[in-house]
Protein backbone atom coordinates (compact mmCIF):
# COMPACT_ATOMS: atom_id res chain seq x y z
CA UNK A 1 0.00 0.00 0.00
CA UNK A 2 0.93 3.23 -0.99
CA UNK A 3 1.69 5.50 2.12
CA UNK A 4 -0.85 8.49 2.69
CA UNK A 5 -1.25 11.65 4.78
CA UNK A 6 -4.11 10.74 7.46
CA UNK A 7 -6.75 13.65 8.14
CA UNK A 8 -9.52 13.40 10.57
CA UNK A 9 -11.57 16.72 9.93
CA UNK A 10 -14.36 17.51 12.79
CA UNK A 11 -16.95 18.62 10.18
CA UNK A 12 -18.58 18.41 7.24
CA UNK A 13 -17.27 22.00 5.83
CA UNK A 14 -13.63 20.54 6.96
CA UNK A 15 -13.83 17.64 4.91
CA UNK A 16 -15.24 19.27 2.05
CA UNK A 17 -12.06 21.82 2.32
CA UNK A 18 -9.75 18.52 3.06
CA UNK A 19 -11.53 16.61 -0.32
CA UNK A 20 -10.73 19.36 -2.45
CA UNK A 21 -7.19 18.59 -2.52
CA UNK A 22 -6.27 16.28 -5.70
CA UNK A 23 -5.18 12.91 -4.89
CA UNK A 24 -7.74 12.75 -1.91
CA UNK A 25 -10.30 9.83 -0.77
CA UNK A 26 -12.82 9.79 1.67
CA UNK A 27 -12.44 7.27 3.92
CA UNK A 28 -15.83 5.81 5.69
CA UNK A 29 -15.85 1.88 6.55
CA UNK A 30 -12.61 1.38 4.19
CA UNK A 31 -14.00 -2.17 2.98
CA UNK A 32 -13.90 -1.25 -0.60
CA UNK A 33 -11.29 1.52 -0.79
CA UNK A 34 -8.63 -0.38 2.32
CA UNK A 35 -8.99 -3.36 -0.17
CA UNK A 36 -8.32 -1.40 -3.34
CA UNK A 37 -5.62 0.80 -1.71
CA UNK A 38 -3.74 -2.83 -0.51
CA UNK A 39 -3.97 -3.90 -4.18
CA UNK A 40 -2.27 -0.98 -5.70
CA UNK A 41 -5.87 0.38 -7.67
CA UNK A 42 -6.57 3.31 -5.15
CA UNK A 43 -3.42 5.22 -4.25
CA UNK A 44 -4.67 7.95 -2.58
CA UNK A 45 -2.01 10.38 -1.28
CA UNK A 46 -4.23 12.01 1.02
CA UNK A 47 -6.91 10.12 3.08
CA UNK A 48 -9.65 12.18 4.92
CA UNK A 49 -11.35 9.91 8.05
CA UNK A 50 -15.41 11.01 7.70
CA UNK A 51 -15.91 8.11 10.02
CA UNK A 52 -16.38 10.28 13.10
CA UNK A 53 -18.36 13.21 11.54
CA UNK A 54 -20.96 14.32 13.79
CA UNK A 55 -24.68 14.40 12.39
CA UNK A 56 -24.71 11.83 9.40
CA UNK A 57 -25.67 8.84 11.05
CA UNK A 58 -29.25 8.55 11.75
CA UNK A 59 -32.24 7.77 10.04
CA UNK A 60 -35.30 9.80 10.85
CA UNK A 61 -38.43 9.48 9.01
CA UNK A 62 -39.39 12.90 7.65
CA UNK A 63 -42.96 15.22 8.38
CA UNK A 64 -43.94 14.41 4.52
CA UNK A 65 -43.45 10.56 4.66
CA UNK A 66 -40.01 10.69 3.44
CA UNK A 67 -37.02 8.67 5.21
CA UNK A 68 -33.59 10.54 5.15
CA UNK A 69 -30.76 8.09 5.82
CA UNK A 70 -27.11 9.41 7.14
CA UNK A 71 -24.36 8.80 4.98
CA UNK A 72 -22.47 7.10 7.72
CA UNK A 73 -25.34 4.89 8.37
CA UNK A 74 -24.26 0.86 8.19
CA UNK A 75 -25.54 -1.28 6.03
CA UNK A 76 -26.71 -3.90 8.56
CA UNK A 77 -28.04 -1.14 10.94
CA UNK A 78 -30.10 0.40 7.77
CA UNK A 79 -31.74 -3.35 7.05
CA UNK A 80 -32.80 -4.36 10.54
CA UNK A 81 -34.23 -0.87 11.43
CA UNK A 82 -38.06 -1.89 12.18
CA UNK A 83 -39.01 1.30 10.38
CA UNK A 84 -37.19 1.25 7.54
CA UNK A 85 -37.46 -3.05 7.60
CA UNK A 86 -41.31 -2.47 7.27
CA UNK A 87 -41.21 0.70 5.20
CA UNK A 88 -39.05 -0.28 2.22
CA UNK A 89 -38.59 -3.74 2.67
CA UNK A 90 -37.06 -4.53 -1.16
CA UNK A 91 -34.24 -2.13 0.13
CA UNK A 92 -33.35 -3.94 3.26
CA UNK A 93 -33.47 -7.34 1.39
CA UNK A 94 -31.46 -5.70 -0.82
CA UNK A 95 -28.49 -4.88 1.87
CA UNK A 96 -28.86 -8.18 3.43
CA UNK A 97 -28.27 -9.84 0.13
CA UNK A 98 -25.29 -8.19 0.31
CA UNK A 99 -21.50 -8.74 1.07
CA UNK A 100 -21.28 -10.94 4.81
CA UNK A 101 -22.22 -10.39 7.56
CA UNK A 102 -19.27 -8.42 9.12
CA UNK A 103 -18.76 -6.36 5.64
CA UNK A 104 -22.12 -5.11 6.12
CA UNK A 105 -21.61 -3.96 9.96
CA UNK A 106 -19.18 -1.87 8.40
CA UNK A 107 -19.87 -0.36 5.33
CA UNK A 108 -21.90 3.11 5.25
CA UNK A 109 -24.50 4.14 2.87
CA UNK A 110 -22.71 6.40 1.55
CA UNK A 111 -19.87 4.18 0.67
CA UNK A 112 -22.34 1.60 -0.94
CA UNK A 113 -22.96 4.14 -3.75
CA UNK A 114 -18.92 4.78 -4.32
CA UNK A 115 -18.26 1.09 -4.30
CA UNK A 116 -16.15 0.82 -7.59
CA UNK A 117 -16.77 -1.78 -10.41
CA UNK A 118 -15.33 -5.72 -9.60
CA UNK A 119 -14.21 -6.11 -12.84
CA UNK A 120 -11.20 -7.95 -12.82
CA UNK A 121 -9.00 -5.86 -15.06
CA UNK A 122 -9.66 -3.03 -13.26
CA UNK A 123 -9.09 -4.29 -9.85
CA UNK A 124 -5.60 -6.34 -11.26
CA UNK A 125 -4.13 -2.79 -11.15
CA UNK A 126 -1.86 -3.94 -13.90
CA UNK A 127 -4.23 -4.80 -17.05
CA UNK A 128 -4.92 -2.15 -19.54
CA UNK A 129 -8.13 -0.25 -18.02
CA UNK A 130 -9.86 3.04 -19.23
CA UNK A 131 -11.75 3.39 -15.88
CA UNK A 132 -8.15 3.12 -13.92
CA UNK A 133 -5.57 4.65 -16.38
CA UNK A 134 -7.62 6.97 -18.70
CA UNK A 135 -6.59 5.96 -22.38
CA UNK A 136 -4.66 2.96 -21.95
CA UNK A 137 -7.95 0.42 -23.30
CA UNK A 138 -10.18 -2.09 -22.30
CA UNK A 139 -8.50 -5.46 -21.52
CA UNK A 140 -11.63 -6.85 -20.48
CA UNK A 141 -13.25 -6.55 -24.44
CA UNK A 142 -12.94 -9.64 -26.11
CA UNK A 143 -11.97 -11.38 -22.80
CA UNK A 144 -15.73 -11.07 -21.31
CA UNK A 145 -16.61 -12.67 -18.74
CA UNK A 146 -20.20 -13.59 -16.75
CA UNK A 147 -19.94 -10.65 -14.51
CA UNK A 148 -19.36 -7.75 -17.78
CA UNK A 149 -22.64 -5.70 -18.84
CA UNK A 150 -24.45 -5.93 -21.69
CA UNK A 151 -26.76 -2.50 -21.08
CA UNK A 152 -24.88 0.85 -21.92
CA UNK A 153 -21.65 -0.10 -21.94
CA UNK A 154 -18.95 1.37 -24.83
CA UNK A 155 -16.04 0.55 -26.33
CA UNK A 156 -14.08 1.89 -23.68
CA UNK A 157 -15.59 0.14 -21.00
CA UNK A 158 -17.83 -3.08 -20.04
CA UNK A 159 -17.67 -2.88 -16.52
CA UNK A 160 -20.37 -3.05 -14.20
CA UNK A 161 -22.02 -1.51 -10.83
CA UNK A 162 -21.95 -4.48 -7.93
CA UNK A 163 -24.05 -2.78 -5.47
CA UNK A 164 -27.39 -4.72 -4.47
CA UNK A 165 -28.67 -1.50 -2.21
CA UNK A 166 -28.98 0.71 -5.07
CA UNK A 167 -30.91 -1.37 -7.15
CA UNK A 168 -34.10 -0.90 -5.41
CA UNK A 169 -32.61 2.57 -4.03
CA UNK A 170 -33.30 3.45 -7.98
CA UNK A 171 -36.41 1.82 -8.78
CA UNK A 172 -38.07 4.13 -5.58
CA UNK A 173 -36.14 7.44 -7.02
CA UNK A 174 -34.01 7.63 -4.19
CA UNK A 175 -32.58 10.92 -4.15
CA UNK A 176 -28.83 11.71 -2.82
CA UNK A 177 -27.91 14.51 -0.62
CA UNK A 178 -24.11 16.21 -0.92
CA UNK A 179 -22.31 18.74 0.48
CA UNK A 180 -19.75 20.66 -1.37
CA UNK A 181 -17.48 23.62 -1.90
CA UNK A 182 -20.50 25.40 -3.18
CA UNK A 183 -23.06 24.53 -0.46
CA UNK A 184 -25.78 21.77 -0.32
CA UNK A 185 -27.33 19.90 -3.66
CA UNK A 186 -29.10 17.06 -4.87
CA UNK A 187 -28.99 14.17 -7.37
CA UNK A 188 -31.69 11.44 -8.10
CA UNK A 189 -29.85 8.01 -7.70
CA UNK A 190 -30.66 7.21 -11.07
CA UNK A 191 -28.46 9.87 -12.61
CA UNK A 192 -25.55 9.91 -9.69
CA UNK A 193 -23.98 7.00 -11.49
CA UNK A 194 -22.29 7.22 -14.67
CA UNK A 195 -22.72 5.15 -18.35
CA UNK A 196 -18.89 5.06 -19.23
CA UNK A 197 -19.27 6.08 -23.00
CA UNK A 198 -15.91 7.76 -23.93
CA UNK A 199 -15.08 8.53 -19.97
CA UNK A 200 -15.06 5.77 -18.14
CA UNK A 201 -12.87 7.41 -15.66
CA UNK A 202 -15.79 9.99 -14.71
CA UNK A 203 -17.77 7.50 -12.35
CA UNK A 204 -20.61 9.60 -11.13
CA UNK A 205 -21.61 13.02 -10.32
CA UNK A 206 -19.36 14.07 -7.77
CA UNK A 207 -16.97 16.84 -8.31
CA UNK A 208 -13.38 16.99 -6.38
CA UNK A 209 -14.31 18.06 -2.68
CA UNK A 210 -17.82 17.12 -2.84
CA UNK A 211 -19.31 14.37 -0.22
CA UNK A 212 -22.19 12.26 0.15
CA UNK A 213 -24.34 13.66 3.05
CA UNK A 214 -27.03 11.55 3.15
CA UNK A 215 -29.99 9.64 0.68
CA UNK A 216 -33.68 10.54 0.73
CA UNK A 217 -36.32 7.89 -0.51
CA UNK A 218 -39.64 10.03 -1.34
CA UNK A 219 -42.57 9.79 -0.02
CA UNK A 220 -43.83 7.80 -2.77
CA UNK A 221 -41.52 5.77 -1.83
CA UNK A 222 -43.44 3.76 1.08
CA UNK A 223 -46.49 3.06 -0.97
CA UNK A 224 -44.82 -0.05 -2.59
CA UNK A 225 -44.27 -2.13 1.33
CA UNK A 226 -46.77 -4.81 0.49
CA UNK A 227 -45.69 -5.50 -2.65
CA UNK A 228 -42.12 -5.23 -3.20
CA UNK A 229 -39.10 -7.83 -3.89
CA UNK A 230 -35.35 -8.21 -4.69
CA UNK A 231 -34.19 -11.16 -6.35
CA UNK A 232 -30.51 -11.83 -6.50
CA UNK A 233 -28.94 -14.86 -9.35
CA UNK A 234 -25.19 -15.34 -8.53
CA UNK A 235 -22.42 -18.13 -9.14
CA UNK A 236 -23.21 -18.97 -4.98
CA UNK A 237 -25.99 -18.55 -2.44
CA UNK A 238 -24.32 -16.05 0.36
CA UNK A 239 -21.79 -13.75 -0.11
CA UNK A 240 -21.27 -12.95 -3.55
CA UNK A 241 -22.05 -10.11 -5.79
CA UNK A 242 -24.67 -10.66 -8.33
CA UNK A 243 -24.83 -11.90 -11.82
CA UNK A 244 -28.17 -10.54 -12.25
CA UNK A 245 -30.52 -9.20 -10.10
CA UNK A 246 -34.13 -7.43 -9.84
CA UNK A 247 -35.95 -5.18 -7.46
CA UNK A 248 -39.84 -5.26 -8.26
CA UNK A 249 -42.35 -3.01 -6.49
CA UNK A 250 -46.19 -2.71 -7.27
CA UNK A 251 -49.21 -0.92 -5.82
CA UNK A 252 -52.26 -2.78 -6.39
CA UNK A 253 -55.79 -1.14 -7.22
CA UNK A 254 -58.41 -2.55 -5.34
CA UNK A 255 -59.99 -4.52 -8.03
CA UNK A 256 -56.43 -6.35 -8.41
CA UNK A 257 -54.90 -4.29 -11.12
CA UNK A 258 -51.27 -2.84 -10.91
CA UNK A 259 -51.20 0.90 -10.45
CA UNK A 260 -47.74 1.78 -9.91
CA UNK A 261 -44.89 -0.28 -11.15
CA UNK A 262 -41.04 -0.22 -10.34
CA UNK A 263 -38.00 -2.43 -12.10
CA UNK A 264 -34.64 -1.96 -12.16
CA UNK A 265 -32.17 -4.72 -12.87
CA UNK A 266 -28.61 -4.88 -11.47
CA UNK A 267 -25.95 -6.68 -13.01
CA UNK A 268 -26.09 -5.31 -16.24
CA UNK A 269 -24.68 -2.23 -16.79
CA UNK A 270 -22.86 0.57 -14.86
CA UNK A 271 -25.89 1.65 -13.04
CA UNK A 272 -29.05 -0.29 -12.10
CA UNK A 273 -31.16 -0.49 -15.10
CA UNK A 274 -34.59 0.91 -15.22
CA UNK A 275 -36.83 1.49 -18.11
CA UNK A 276 -39.87 3.58 -18.22
CA UNK A 277 -41.44 1.63 -20.95
CA UNK A 278 -41.09 -1.31 -18.53
CA UNK A 279 -42.58 0.37 -15.97
CA UNK A 280 -45.57 2.06 -17.88
CA UNK A 281 -46.43 -1.46 -19.71
CA UNK A 282 -47.69 -2.79 -16.25
CA UNK A 283 -49.27 0.04 -15.09
CA UNK A 284 -53.46 -0.38 -15.32
CA UNK A 285 -53.13 -3.97 -16.07
CA UNK A 286 -54.07 -7.02 -13.81
CA UNK A 287 -50.66 -8.87 -12.73
CA UNK A 288 -50.27 -11.92 -15.04
CA UNK A 289 -47.45 -13.76 -16.55
CA UNK A 290 -47.92 -12.18 -19.80
CA UNK A 291 -48.00 -8.72 -18.57
CA UNK A 292 -44.39 -9.13 -16.32
CA UNK A 293 -43.11 -11.05 -19.85
CA UNK A 294 -43.65 -7.35 -21.50
CA UNK A 295 -42.19 -5.42 -19.04
CA UNK A 296 -39.51 -7.74 -18.57
CA UNK A 297 -38.81 -7.33 -22.31
CA UNK A 298 -39.28 -3.78 -22.15
CA UNK A 299 -36.58 -3.68 -19.78
CA UNK A 300 -33.92 -5.59 -21.75
CA UNK A 301 -35.33 -3.33 -24.79
CA UNK A 302 -31.84 -2.79 -26.76
CA UNK A 303 -29.33 -5.09 -24.59
CA UNK A 304 -26.55 -6.81 -26.49
CA UNK A 305 -23.72 -8.92 -24.91
CA UNK A 306 -20.03 -7.79 -25.09
CA UNK A 307 -19.35 -10.73 -26.65
CA UNK A 308 -20.37 -15.05 -26.29
CA UNK A 309 -19.75 -15.04 -22.43
CA UNK A 310 -22.19 -12.95 -21.53
CA UNK A 311 -24.59 -13.35 -23.68
CA UNK A 312 -26.83 -15.80 -21.37
CA UNK A 313 -27.25 -12.67 -18.84
CA UNK A 314 -30.22 -10.87 -21.48
CA UNK A 315 -32.05 -14.37 -21.21
CA UNK A 316 -31.34 -15.03 -17.24
CA UNK A 317 -32.18 -11.13 -16.71
CA UNK A 318 -35.65 -11.27 -18.43
CA UNK A 319 -36.65 -14.81 -16.21
CA UNK A 320 -35.20 -12.59 -13.37
CA UNK A 321 -37.30 -9.86 -14.20
CA UNK A 322 -40.34 -11.99 -14.28
CA UNK A 323 -40.12 -13.93 -11.30
CA UNK A 324 -38.96 -10.53 -9.39
CA UNK A 325 -42.32 -8.82 -10.78
CA UNK A 326 -44.08 -12.41 -9.94
CA UNK A 327 -43.08 -12.46 -6.03
CA UNK A 328 -43.78 -9.11 -5.76
CA UNK A 329 -47.47 -9.52 -6.99
CA UNK A 330 -47.70 -11.88 -4.07
CA UNK A 331 -46.84 -9.83 -1.52
CA UNK A 332 -44.07 -8.83 0.86
CA UNK A 333 -43.26 -11.61 3.35
CA UNK A 334 -43.65 -11.01 6.89
CA UNK A 335 -40.53 -11.62 7.43
CA UNK A 336 -37.33 -11.08 5.19
CA UNK A 337 -36.45 -15.27 4.07
CA UNK A 338 -33.24 -16.74 5.86
CA UNK A 339 -31.76 -16.65 2.70
CA UNK A 340 -32.52 -13.07 1.55
CA UNK A 341 -33.26 -12.29 -2.51
CA UNK A 342 -32.51 -15.91 -3.35
CA UNK A 343 -34.46 -18.01 -5.75
CA UNK A 344 -34.01 -20.95 -3.55
CA UNK A 345 -35.07 -19.30 -0.21
CA UNK A 346 -39.05 -19.95 0.56
CA UNK A 347 -41.43 -17.42 -0.53
CA UNK B 1 3.65 11.85 11.38
CA UNK B 2 2.39 9.72 14.32
CA UNK B 3 -1.59 9.44 15.05
CA UNK B 4 -2.21 9.13 18.65
CA UNK B 5 -5.09 5.84 19.02
CA UNK B 6 -6.73 5.30 22.19
CA UNK B 7 -8.74 1.97 22.46
CA UNK B 8 -10.20 -0.23 25.17
CA UNK B 9 -8.60 -3.64 24.22
CA UNK B 10 -10.08 -6.46 25.84
CA UNK B 11 -11.32 -4.67 28.58
CA UNK B 12 -8.45 -2.68 28.96
CA UNK B 13 -7.55 0.94 28.42
CA UNK B 14 -4.53 1.36 26.09
CA UNK B 15 -2.99 4.72 24.35
CA UNK B 16 -0.84 3.79 20.86
CA UNK B 17 0.87 6.13 19.22
CA UNK B 18 0.46 5.09 15.66
CA UNK B 19 3.84 5.99 13.19
CA UNK B 20 2.15 4.91 9.85
CA UNK B 21 -1.41 5.29 8.46
CA UNK B 22 -1.72 2.36 6.72
CA UNK B 23 -1.68 -0.10 9.69
CA UNK B 24 -4.89 -2.10 10.09
CA UNK B 25 -6.13 -3.62 13.17
CA UNK B 26 -5.17 -6.78 11.90
CA UNK B 27 -1.41 -5.58 11.97
CA UNK B 28 -1.81 -3.87 15.23
CA UNK B 29 -3.24 -6.35 17.20
CA UNK B 30 -0.86 -8.85 15.41
CA UNK B 31 2.85 -7.45 14.71
CA UNK B 32 2.65 -4.47 17.54
CA UNK B 33 0.44 -5.72 20.72
CA UNK B 34 1.27 -8.94 19.91
CA UNK B 35 -2.31 -10.46 20.08
CA UNK B 36 -1.74 -13.43 17.31
CA UNK B 37 -5.61 -15.05 17.36
CA UNK B 38 -7.10 -13.13 15.08
CA UNK B 39 -5.89 -14.59 11.79
CA UNK B 40 -4.50 -13.26 8.42
CA UNK B 41 -5.78 -15.04 6.07
CA UNK B 42 -6.59 -13.77 2.91
CA UNK B 43 -5.79 -10.26 4.47
CA UNK B 44 -8.72 -8.69 1.80
CA UNK B 45 -12.20 -8.99 3.64
CA UNK B 46 -13.19 -12.24 1.99
CA UNK B 47 -12.11 -15.09 4.59
CA UNK B 48 -13.14 -14.16 7.94
CA UNK B 49 -10.32 -15.07 9.86
CA UNK B 50 -8.98 -12.10 11.05
CA UNK B 51 -13.19 -10.94 12.86
CA UNK B 52 -12.94 -9.57 16.01
CA UNK B 53 -15.68 -7.60 17.59
CA UNK B 54 -15.62 -2.89 17.45
CA UNK B 55 -17.44 -1.27 19.94
CA UNK B 56 -19.59 -5.02 20.02
CA UNK B 57 -19.55 -5.52 16.47
CA UNK B 58 -18.15 -8.39 14.23
CA UNK B 59 -16.08 -6.89 11.33
CA UNK B 60 -13.01 -7.93 9.43
CA UNK B 61 -10.04 -6.08 11.41
CA UNK B 62 -7.65 -6.69 7.98
CA UNK B 63 -9.92 -4.33 6.35
CA UNK B 64 -9.68 -1.56 8.88
CA UNK B 65 -7.58 1.13 9.33
CA UNK B 66 -6.52 1.37 13.26
CA UNK B 67 -6.13 4.93 13.07
CA UNK B 68 -10.09 5.30 12.36
CA UNK B 69 -11.13 3.53 15.73
CA UNK B 70 -9.82 6.57 18.05
CA UNK B 71 -12.08 5.52 21.03
CA UNK B 72 -13.19 2.35 20.31
CA UNK B 73 -14.35 -0.39 21.91
CA UNK B 74 -11.75 -3.96 20.49
CA UNK B 75 -12.32 -7.75 21.58
CA UNK B 76 -10.29 -10.29 20.12
CA UNK B 77 -10.78 -14.33 21.13
CA UNK B 78 -8.02 -12.73 23.78
CA UNK B 79 -10.62 -11.60 26.01
CA UNK B 80 -13.44 -13.62 25.45
CA UNK B 81 -13.13 -16.37 28.14
CA UNK B 82 -12.63 -15.68 31.76
CA UNK B 83 -9.65 -16.91 33.37
CA UNK B 84 -9.83 -20.73 32.55
CA UNK B 85 -13.93 -20.54 32.19
CA UNK B 86 -14.02 -20.53 28.58
CA UNK B 87 -16.87 -18.22 26.76
CA UNK B 88 -19.89 -20.42 26.12
CA UNK B 89 -19.21 -19.97 22.24
CA UNK B 90 -15.62 -21.60 22.89
CA UNK B 91 -16.53 -24.26 24.73
CA UNK B 92 -19.57 -25.02 22.12
CA UNK B 93 -17.05 -25.38 20.23
CA UNK B 94 -14.86 -28.06 21.53
CA UNK B 95 -17.72 -29.81 22.67
CA UNK B 96 -19.25 -30.16 18.79
CA UNK B 97 -15.88 -30.49 17.57
CA UNK B 98 -16.23 -27.39 15.43
CA UNK B 99 -12.96 -27.45 13.65
CA UNK B 100 -9.89 -29.49 12.58
CA UNK B 101 -6.59 -27.50 11.91
CA UNK B 102 -7.92 -24.13 13.67
CA UNK B 103 -6.66 -21.50 11.78
CA UNK B 104 -10.57 -19.75 10.98
CA UNK B 105 -11.46 -20.68 14.44
CA UNK B 106 -10.92 -17.60 16.47
CA UNK B 107 -12.93 -15.54 13.64
CA UNK B 108 -15.10 -18.23 13.43
CA UNK B 109 -15.46 -17.95 17.03
CA UNK B 110 -15.80 -13.72 16.96
CA UNK B 111 -18.16 -14.01 14.47
CA UNK B 112 -20.78 -16.31 16.21
CA UNK B 113 -20.64 -14.53 19.06
CA UNK B 114 -20.90 -11.45 17.25
CA UNK B 115 -23.74 -13.39 15.45
CA UNK B 116 -25.66 -14.07 18.93
CA UNK B 117 -25.31 -10.94 20.32
CA UNK B 118 -27.63 -9.51 16.84
CA UNK B 119 -29.91 -11.93 17.85
CA UNK B 120 -31.46 -11.71 13.98
CA UNK B 121 -30.96 -15.66 13.41
CA UNK B 122 -31.95 -17.43 16.86
CA UNK B 123 -31.31 -21.34 16.47
CA UNK B 124 -32.58 -21.68 13.20
CA UNK B 125 -29.75 -23.27 11.15
CA UNK B 126 -30.52 -21.90 8.02
CA UNK B 127 -30.94 -18.28 9.01
CA UNK B 128 -26.99 -19.08 11.25
CA UNK B 129 -25.59 -20.71 8.07
CA UNK B 130 -26.48 -17.38 6.00
CA UNK B 131 -24.62 -15.27 9.22
CA UNK B 132 -21.91 -17.42 9.76
CA UNK B 133 -20.97 -17.07 5.32
CA UNK B 134 -18.13 -14.44 6.03
CA UNK B 135 -16.26 -17.08 7.66
CA UNK B 136 -14.99 -19.57 5.04
CA UNK B 137 -13.44 -23.06 6.99
CA UNK B 138 -10.92 -24.64 4.58
CA UNK B 139 -10.90 -27.80 6.53
CA UNK B 140 -14.89 -27.83 5.65
CA UNK B 141 -15.64 -28.33 9.68
CA UNK B 142 -18.92 -26.65 8.67
CA UNK B 143 -21.06 -29.16 10.39
CA UNK B 144 -19.29 -28.86 13.46
CA UNK B 145 -19.71 -25.25 13.43
CA UNK B 146 -22.76 -25.00 12.89
CA UNK B 147 -23.63 -27.19 15.93
CA UNK B 148 -21.66 -25.35 17.91
CA UNK B 149 -23.20 -21.87 17.16
CA UNK B 150 -26.81 -23.20 17.45
CA UNK B 151 -25.79 -25.18 20.99
CA UNK B 152 -24.55 -21.54 21.94
CA UNK B 153 -27.01 -19.63 20.44
CA UNK B 154 -29.84 -22.34 22.18
CA UNK B 155 -28.15 -21.57 25.75
CA UNK B 156 -28.02 -17.68 25.03
CA UNK B 157 -31.67 -17.95 24.29
CA UNK B 158 -32.38 -19.92 28.28
CA UNK B 159 -29.73 -17.28 29.76
CA UNK B 160 -32.21 -14.41 28.15
CA UNK B 161 -35.31 -15.99 29.35
CA UNK B 162 -33.53 -16.68 32.95
CA UNK B 163 -32.86 -13.51 33.72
Amino acid sequence: MRTFDYIRPASVPEAVAAGQVPGTAFLAAGTNLVDLMKGGVATPERVVDITRLPGLSSIERLPDGATRIGTLVRNSDLAHDAMFEKTYPMVAEALLAGASAQLRNAATVGGNLMQRTRCPFFTDAVSPCNKRAPGSGCAALGHATRIHAVQGWSEHCIATHPSDFCVPLAALDAVVEIAGPDGAREVPLTAFHHLPGDHPERETELQPGELITGLRLPPEAASFRGHARYLKVRDRTSYAFAVVSAAAALTLEAGGRIGQARLALGGLALKPWRVAEAEAALSGQAPSPEAFAKAAAAALAGAKPTGEANAFKIELARRVAIRALTQAAAGTPARIPALPASPFGIV
Amino acid sequence: MTIPLRLTLNGQPREIALDDPRVTLLDLLRERLGLTGAKKGCDRGQCGACTVLVDGRRINSCLTLAASLDGAEVLTIEGLAEGDRLHPVQAAFIAHDGFQCGFCTPGQIMSAVGLIREGHAGTDPERIREGMSGNLCRCGAYAGILEAVEDAAGQAEHREDAA
